[in-house]
């Protein structure tokens, strides 16, 4: 049996949304679910440790690495406007410093924990603050992590030439992710350097 | 044309090695495959689950029996909950979903058809890494045999001082690697939803299955990730020195309590919402009659979706909150019953002045509605902090539960099983042995689950590998385990019955049951690329309009 | 065959309602008779107090049921496919307002009504204020036993908790502050009141007002690890004069008897006193039971074995054959050792 052969009454196109981005509005969901959870426990555990250092003692707000990693918002936002028009390499110019700013925060933040472990003696396991800091932070940057492995693998087809207009919407699909985890990042700065100390 | 039947692995096929056939299945993309594995896959492990439970119920006969060890028991009970809830429900769940929705909705495939087999991939991967704990290692109690810390392994026995060794680790991986697989899923299915619907189909036109599943996908995203969250934080515990449940350095077992009850409770109404919508289907065709007020039940829908958000806590009840917060959720429990009283009446509005044919799949949809009743009853009662203070963790928990899980989800899977089997296969199921199988569960459950409320409200804690005599336990555990047995015959007949109508089934021709949705306008089964043709629709019911021009349902929307 | 399932149907609801309604009246005439822990047998405050609640909620509930499923049942019966119309359709109905509203605003009434009952419960039970004479518990659970303190009294015990009896009219209630020392567990006396939690580093409270002396029994009721079956508890309610009586003798320190030196000594010089505590000796471990006054307990290993001599010397001997993975080690004595230890311990009363 041919399916129902009945003609629309209202002559309109069909349009729906582009699947790409429902499907990362959603991720962004799941992966919005799982911050918050990280960041109750941190909350909840605030003021809660039984020993060791305080996070007024060791912790010293990242301005700079924040700057970066904001700015690379800008960035990416402004390299898919230049895809869309075609400027070609006013997107690679920007896309590239996007990956150099989120690498910059990656950077700035090995450097940080460096420090509050080799020379504050701040460890994943000395205290309820380490444990939640660490895992925070961390689960962030594990995400800032893993955008950065997709942007490069964009940047090296764009390098080669095989990123033009007809990719756009993926690209965005890409840069809502990045969006996402700057945003993220607004949070875990808030509770963690501004509600936690 | 040769592509209409669909080949089971090591099914003779003339002259197609049996290699390519088995090829086909584990490399494919396409909805209806995948459906059909995880529903394999939900079947195998449903009489594993089963296995286990028969194995608890014999050792609880009578008291004091030493059929098998506490051991042995407290990971039989462990494990048939996992097995049951992640292996089982979701998977079977996720199966039909993801073969009907496409169908329903006029589309080719879902969304994203490799995201789609690699979620069926990574929860079956999930179930084998459970199972693979039987064998990862005997040895010392706990240090790497299957997990033995209940299904909510609660924090601190889950600590490495109280679980040494890699039980708890099975089931930490097992579950959170299923749990990504059902956010890929819940992904796709949203994705599917919102962007493939055919020409016409309004989301005011969709099949209320589709609807519904539409808000259980959305719940799944909001509802795995605590988990998921919960279970990162213990491995951290475990293996990177973490102190987020270690009470000795200031943690709070009471914080794993919340996380896994905001994942576990919104997760049971993520299983049986699907249910609901298999009954929203079934119900009508059997009825003669559209679904009673369709806007209302996808009101109603949403509105468990939300409110079940914020009932967790009363899983914790005896935990010692304060009395404020004791309130609060149960307020909120009592109220999640009020949207969810109002689909039981719809369905019965929708069988009001219809015409009711009892065919197999209505059977079972019946013994639903009244078994739904009576569990949302049960947990009315639970919702009363006060008689909860008596009731949890006893058998009248486990009573209430199973009657929700079996009585509902259960036999709202049965039903389903007996309607979209012809679709799936282009064969009818038996319904001499779809009868058997009805009254043997129906009986073999009210034995078991009816009178396994007494023991509960007789003070018998759950969770327990043996029991005195002299506490009036006795004959009531005897009489549940017997049911239990019958239970067990009733899917053997089942699993037969699917096997046997596979080969001796009668045909079934597109729409065996004069039915209004789209997936009986495809063929039985369908071709792999569905419809030859897009549909385009204008109505909440294409084949009601098509089989009734002079009075269609456009008329009335 | 639909007539033949119709009537099935109809016989079979009924004989389990009917069985039901047997059950519920044999029940209500003598729930004690049943079982020791039955919910419905209340002797203290608080279960009185859950007992009054779950009549109103069972009330409601079967109303509902009875209500509800009668229309279930007789749209079955009434609109089944008759042959006569087997070709047309009925009128398609696609709902209706004023009946939603109905069944919307009926079940919302009831939960009002549900919820107030609730929390009046709630308030009462949880928020009750501690009166200057009642008697303070300490509730230390630990896998797979129950340690008891009474702080203002002196006394440290374990497995079988005395409380007075209290007297409606000059009541003496029992507060019980609860703690765990490892995992999660749960104090369930059914008929003295609903169930709290014992869990680390989260202090939580009960109290019970037993208004007749007796034993009354009930067990761990949360998961705990291989032994939570065998967490058995077990309450005295003693008259004034007896309670006074058993805190004076659990106030003493341990009996010395010369006669069982020998014995004395293996405790004292084996690994016994890392886990057990003996006042007046050397022996000071808590990770285990107090045995101070070990013969003044009915049972061994929380309820898992009577206090005997036999069980006793089995429980040192080999405690997996009465508790199998209980935290008691084996302890590898000589025959002579175990038997003067055993005589030692059978003076402790």
């Amino acid at each position: 049996m041919t399916a129902a052969a009945i003609t629309l009454p209202e002559q309109q196109p069909w349009t729906l949304p582009y699947r790409g981005k429902v499907a990362m509005a959603c991720l962004i969901i799941a992966e919005s679910a799982i911050f918050t959870i990280f960041v109750v426990a941190y909350l909840f555990y605030v003021g809660k440790s039984l020993t060791g250092p305080t996070p007024r003692e060791v912790l010293e707000t990242p301005i700079f690495f924040t700057i970066c990693l904001l700015s690379s918002s800008l960035t990416i936002h402004f390299a898919g406007k230049f895809l869309e028009k075609g400027k070609r390499i006013a997107f690679l110019s920007l896309w590239s410093l996007t990956i150099l700013l989120g690498g910059a925060f990656l950077f700035g933040t090995g450097q940080e924990w460096h420090r509050l472990i080799y020379e504050r003696g701040l460890t994943i396991s000395t205290n309820l603050f380490g444990t939640t800091y660490y895992s925070l932070v961390g689960l962030h940057a594990f995400h800032v992590t893993v955008g950065l492995i997709m942007l490069l693998i964009v940047a090296i087809f764009a390098f080669a030439g095989r990123v033009g207009t007809e990719h756009t919407r993926r690209v965005e699909v890409l840069s809502m992710y990045w969006h996402f985890v700057d945003a993220v990042w607004v949070v875990v700065f808030t509770v963690v350097y501004v509600l936690g100390r | 044309m040769s592509s209409n039947a669909i080949t089971i692995p090591g099914g003779r096929v003339e002259g197609k090695p049996w290699v390519d056939t088995l090829h086909e299945w584990v490399a494919t993309v396409d909805h209806k495959r995948l459906g059909m594995l995880y529903i394999v896959y939900a079947i195998v492990f449903l009489v594993l689950g089963g296995i286990e439970i028969l194995i608890i119920r014999i050792q609880l006969m009578h008291s004091h029996n030493d059929f098998v060890s506490p051991q042995v028991f407290n990971r039989m009970f462990t494990m048939h909950g996992t097995t049951m809830i992640f292996f089982v429900a979701m998977p079977v769940l996720f199966g039909f979903v993801n073969y009907l929705v496409p169908l329903m909705i006029g589309a080719r495939d879902m969304a994203f058809p490799r995201l789609n087999a690699f979620s069926f991939w990574l929860s079956a991967f999930g179930g084998l890494l459970l199972y693979f704990s039987f064998l990862g290692g005997s040895g010392l109690y706990g240090a790497g045999n299957a997990p033995d810390v209940g299904w909510w392994a609660y924090a601190p026995l889950t600590a490495r001082a109280f679980s040494p060794g890699h039980s708890s680790d099975y089931w930490t991986l097992a579950v959170l690697v299923s749990g990504f697989g059902s956010i890929g899923t819940a992904i796709n299915i949203i994705a599917t939803i919102l962007c493939l619907r055919c020409p016409g189909m309004k989301l005011s036109r969709m099949p209320l299955f589709v609807w519904l599943n539409l808000v259980m996908a959305g719940m799944v995203l909001i509802v795995i990730t605590p988990l998921s969250a919960g279970q990162i934080m213990l491995l951290i515990d475990r293996y990177l020195g973490g102190h987020f449940f270690d009470a000795q350095a200031g943690g709070s077992a009471v914080l794993w309590m919340h996380f896994f009850w905001i994942f576990g409770h919104p997760e049971v109404y993520v299983l049986i919402i699907p249910c609901f919508a298999f009954m929203s289907e079934i119900i009508p065709v059997f009825s003669r009659k559209p679904i009673f007020g369709y806007p209302v039940m996808v009101a109603a829908t949403i509105c468990i979706g939300f409110v079940s958000l914020s009932v967790w806590a009363h899983h914790m009840f005896t935990v010692g909150m304060n009395s404020y917060a004791n309130s609060f959720f149960a307020i909120t429990t009592m109220a999640v019953g009020v949207p969810t009283g109002i689909k039981i009446f719809n369905w019965i509005g929708t069988m009001w002045g219809g015409r009711i044919l009892f065919k197999t799949p209505m059977l079972f949809s019946i013994a639903f509605l009244f078994q739904f009743l009576l569990a949302g009853l049960t947990g009315i009662m639970l919702a009363c902090v006060p008689f909860d203070w008596q009731l949890s963790l006893s058998y009248f928990v486990v009573a209430h539960f199973h009657y929700v899980i079996v009585g509902g989800i259960l036999f709202a899977l049965f039903g389903a099983f007996y309607y979209w089997y012809p679709k799936m296969t282009g064969r009818m199921l038996s319904e001499r042995l779809g009868k058997w199988h009805f009254w043997l569960f129906l009986i073999g459950f009210h034995l078991t689950f009816d009178v396994m409320h007494i023991p509960g409200l007789l003070g018998m804690p759950r969770r327990i590998y043996t029991y005195e005599p002299g506490r009036g336990w006795d004959t009531l555990n005897l009489i549940v385990t017997i049911g239990a047995f019958i239970q067990a015959v009733a899917i053997l007949v089942f699993v037969w019955n699917l096997v046997i109508s596979y080969f001796k089934g009668a045909e079934a021709g597109n729409d065996p049951w004069d039915a209004w949705t789209l997936e009986w306008s495809a063929s039985s089964p369908p071709l792999p690329y569905n419809f030859a043709k897009v549909p385009v629709v204008a109505s909440r019911r294409p084949l009601w309009d098509l089989k009734h021009p002079e009075d269609p349902d456009s008329q009335y929307e | 065959m639909q007539l033949v399932t119709n009537r099935i149907l109809r016989i079979s609801l009924s004989s389990v309602a009917f069985l039901f309604c047997c059950m519920a009246a044999a029940a209500a005439a003598d729930p004690s008779s049943i079982s020791q822990t039955n919910i419905f047998a209340p002797q203290s405050t608080p279960a009185k107090s859950i007992l009054h609640l779950s009549i109103l909620v069972l009330t409601i509930t079967g109303i509902i049921f009875v209500v509800v499923s009668t229309l279930l049942v007789y749209s079955m019966s009434k609109f089944r496919a008759k042959s006569a119309s087997a070709n047309s359709e009925p009128a398609q109905v696609y709902g209706s307002t004023q009946i939603e509203l109905a069944w919307t605003i009926i079940p919302i009434l009831i939960v009002v009504v549900l919820f107030v009952a609730t929390a009046r419960g709630i308030h009462e039970i949880q928020d009750a204020p501690i009166p200057a004479s009642a008697v303070q518990v300490t509730v230390i659970g630990h896998q797979f036993w129950w340690e008891y303190r009474y702080p203002q009294l002196g006394v440290v015990t374990a497995n079988e908790l005395h409380i007075p009896v209290s007297d409606p009219a000059h009541p003496r209630p029992t507060f019980l502050q609860l703690l765990s020392a490892d995992t999660d567990h749960s104090f369930w006396v059914p008929v003295l009141a609903g169930k709290t939690d014992l869990i680390p580093n989260h202090p939580n409270r009960m109290w019970m007002d037993p208004q007749h002396t007796g034993i009354f029994i009930g067990q761990c009721a949360q998961y705990c690890g291989t032994q939570h079956a065998k967490m058995l508890l077990s309450v005295s309610v003693d008259s004034p004069e007896d309670f006074a009586e058993w805190v004076r003798e659990q106030q003493r320190p341990a009996i010395a008897d010369e006669r069982v030196a020998a014995g004395k000594r293996v405790f004292e010089t084996t690994a016994c006193i890392n886990c057990h505590a003996i006042s007046g000796t050397v022996a000071n471990g808590r990770f285990g039971p107090d045995l101070t006054h070990l013969m003044s307990r009915t049972t061994i290993a929380a309820g898992a074995a009577l206090n005997t001599p036999e069980n006793l010397r089995l429980w040192i001997e080999n405690p997996d054959a009465i508790k199998p993975s209980s935290l008691m080690p084996a302890m590898h004595l000589s025959k002579s050792d175990r038997d003067a230890l055993v005589g030692y311990l059978e003076t402790l009363r």
